[in-house]
């Protein structure tokens, strides 16, 4: 499998590196202090290639905190606020689109 | 019941601590994922959207009340009170968290469950009839021969890195509960013209981005013969199979590539030499497999009993009474289906409450035995008919006695997009909105028999191919589009659906069902000529004037 790092970087705007924390899977996303985040609004964004490159390898580096780390896009239209970029990282932020069967 | 021997036993035990040492040196970076991941996925562990996935052998598709209970204790311990019955009788767990899933293993294990092969390139659960043994005119219980290939396949050291995964699923009826022909291997048990009990193989059957229906390999295999026979197929492809590009890795693209003959060619070539081996079942291996299976002890009872009389005239009852239950081999019993799929619920889901107290009914009225089926409801196989009502109106306060069994809100979906990491549109809301579209139930019945299935993506987890209107999510700049195929079936008679036009929005799949139920109902030839019957009589063409002609 190719790894995030060997694949062509291309960005159309903000985005963010996201992944899922090893020990128990949850959605994390990674802060401008080289550390992790459960909160989309901490996330460190990025604008150019160059810059998700860079944070995408540090990501990539801690192998033992995260898993499957890559570059997703995410909104800032409203007044910097981070939104996900898409349905599918929109559900990986808020959850399921559903009633779960059981109440939480 | 099968009951698992002291080796079974052994290899689960250790197979858990195994996996417990595997996972405590992932979490201390002792191992890389890269390293890690093929680990997880050989124990049943996949990364979805949110957390891991968890997905949970059952053989067969065949539980005890105990397994079951212990099933709802996982869901409660360990995830979010709920699992999801799948298309291959296994259940997902979708929120475990890596470091408890050895402990969950453990108590799995405890009653003799596991998740052993149930992802990654390797023999996946042998799945069956999940009326195995009590289905009227079966030709003898094929759950014996699933064990047997179990057993052969568990920690096969030949087969556990094939090309691809590697499906088995086997039938004894002349009616296919079990979807063979969609199966890498099928297998059809039967009596031939000389009375001889035996196999009809078939091979390269499959879903995915390439459906193909399986074709027959050799018209009859005796039973002593079936593992030389499975293995030189399993040769043959592990030695030919493509690794280069995993879209064309699965048998039945091999089988395509090379044809059917020149494909049973090499297999007959293989299996030639090793015909006679050890591979060759003697009687008593079967029979000792066939003394572990315990059976109930049934009375002698009416099948009218006064019980029944007296609940007929309940429309309620009636009405679930004619939907969800079956003929069973013996007079006096009935197969109960438990729908799983209530107006707007997730297809396949149920929650720990409703798993233990199915158990405690299992208990209660089916000699503590369940099944599961592919169609991601369960089964209670030994049920008194005495005792249906009692059953329903148990049944009705847990939500399972939904009356649309076969029906069109009885749908199969995947997980799709709210779970799968793979999928590119949503599978649930959907079947939810389908089953809020058509909950009349007059309605329901009027339609008749009609499988609607869903998947999220082109993997076909909801087996939408073979769907009498099969769903299929995909993405087309950003946006959720479904196309509709419509004629295919999983049965017998099993054929690829043909797709009906171009993709529709996420909003308007329900609407365009809606129209493609309404054509049916005005065209079919007679009220009881089936969805998929009226379609292979008139085509595709007037459901697809139907949807589009206004769209």
């Amino acid at each position: 499998m190719t790894s995030p790092l060997q694949q062509k970087i291309k960005i159309t705007g903000p985005s963010v590196i996201t992944a899922n924390r090893t020990w128990d899977g949850i959605v994390i996303w990674r802060t401008a202090a080289k550390g992790w985040t459960t909160e989309l609004s901490d996330a460190a964004i990025v604008r150019t290639a160059d810059e998700a490159r860079a944070l995408l390898a540090e990501s990539v580096a801690d192998d033992v905190g995260a898993i499957g780390a890559y570059i997703a896009p995410v909104d800032l239209k409203d007044s910097d606020k981070i939104t996900p970029g898409n349905l599918r990282e929109h559900i990986r932020s808020a959850g399921v689109t559903i009633d779960l069967p059981v109440s939480a | 019941m099968y009951a698992y021997d002291e080796l079974d036993r052994t290899i689960i035990n250790e197979r858990v601590e195994e996996f417990r040492d595997q996972v405590k040196r992932r979490l201390s970076g002792e191992l890389s994922e890269d390293e890690f991941k093929m680990l997880r996925l050989q124990n049943g562990v996949y990364l979805q959207l949110h957390a891991y996935m968890f997905r949970v052998a059952i053989p067969y598709g065949t539980l005890s009340s105990e397994q079951l209970r212990r099933l709802a204790h996982v869901a409660r311990k360990y995830d979010r009170g709920y699992g999801h019955f799948t298309t291959r009788q296994n259940i997902q767990f979708n929120w475990i968290k890596l470091a408890e899933l050895p402990d969950a293993l453990a108590d799995l294990a405890d009653v003799g469950i596991h998740a052993m092969q149930t992802s990654g390139n390797n023999t996946r659960n042998v799945t069956s009839d999940q009326w195995a043994g009590v289905a009227p005119g079966e030709i003898e219980d094929p759950r014996i021969w699933s064990e047997l290939l179990r057993q052969y396949t568990t920690l096969h050291p030949e087969f556990s890195f094939l090309p691809r995964k590697f499906k088995f699923a086997i039938t004894a009826s002349d009616h296919d509960r079990a979807a063979i022909k969609v199966h890498d291997i099928g297998l059809r048990l039967y009596k031939n013209a000389a009375g001889e009990t035996g196999f009809e193989v078939l091979v390269g059957g499959g879903l995915g981005r390439t459906p193909f229906i399986g074709k027959t390999i050799k018209p009859f295999v005796h039973g002593h013969d079936l593992l030389s026979y499975v293995e030189a197929i399993l040769r043959v492809y592990n030695q030919y199979g493509r690794r280069d590009n995993i879209y064309k890795a699965r048998i039945k693209i091999l089988v395509h590539e090379l044809g059917i003959e020149k494909f049973a060619r090499e297999v007959e070539e293989e299996w030639l030499q090793m015909r006679d081996s050890a591979l060759a079942i003697d009687d008593a291996v079967i029979e000792d497999i066939r003394s572990r299976f315990s059976y109930p002890a049934y009375e002698k009872l009416p099948h009218m009993p006064d019980e029944l009389k007296k609940a007929a005239h309940d429309p309620h009852f009636e009405a679930w009474r004619k939907n969800a239950t079956f003929p069973h081999k013996v007079p006096g019993y009935a197969i109960a289906v438990l729908s799983l799929k209530p107006v707007g619920g997730p297809p396949g889901d149920a929650t720990a409450d409703q798993m233990d107290a199915i158990a405690d009914l299992a208990d209660k009225y089916s000699f503590g035995e369940i099944r599961v089926g592919h169609e991601q409801n369960l089964a209670l196989p030994h049920v008194a008919r005495r005792d249906l009502p009692a059953l329903w109106k148990a049944l009705d306060k847990i939500g399972a006695a939904t009356p649309n069994v076969n029906l069109v809100t009885d749908i199969i979906a995947c997980p799709g997009l709210d779970y799968c990491s793979l999928a590119n549109a949503r599978s649930i809301p959907i079947a939810q909105e389908l089953t809020r579209r058509f909950a009349n139930h007059d309605t329901a019945n009027l339609i008749g028999r009609l499988h609607i299935n869903i998947s999220g993506c082109i993997n076909a987890c909801g087996h939408h191919h073979v769907g009498h209107i099969g769903i299929l999510g995909v993405e087309k700049n950003g946006e959720e589009f479904y196309q509709i195929t419509i004629g295919g079936r999983a049965d017998e008679k099993a054929e690829v659906g043909t797709l009906i036009g171009p993709a529709v929005p996420y909003g308007d799949v329900a609407d365009v069902i809606e129209d493609i139920v309404e054509a049916y109902l005005a065209l079919r030839a007679r009220p009881d000529e089936l969805f998929v019957d009226a379609v292979k009589r008139l085509g595709v063409e007037p459901f697809r004037e139907r949807v589009y002609a206004t769209r």
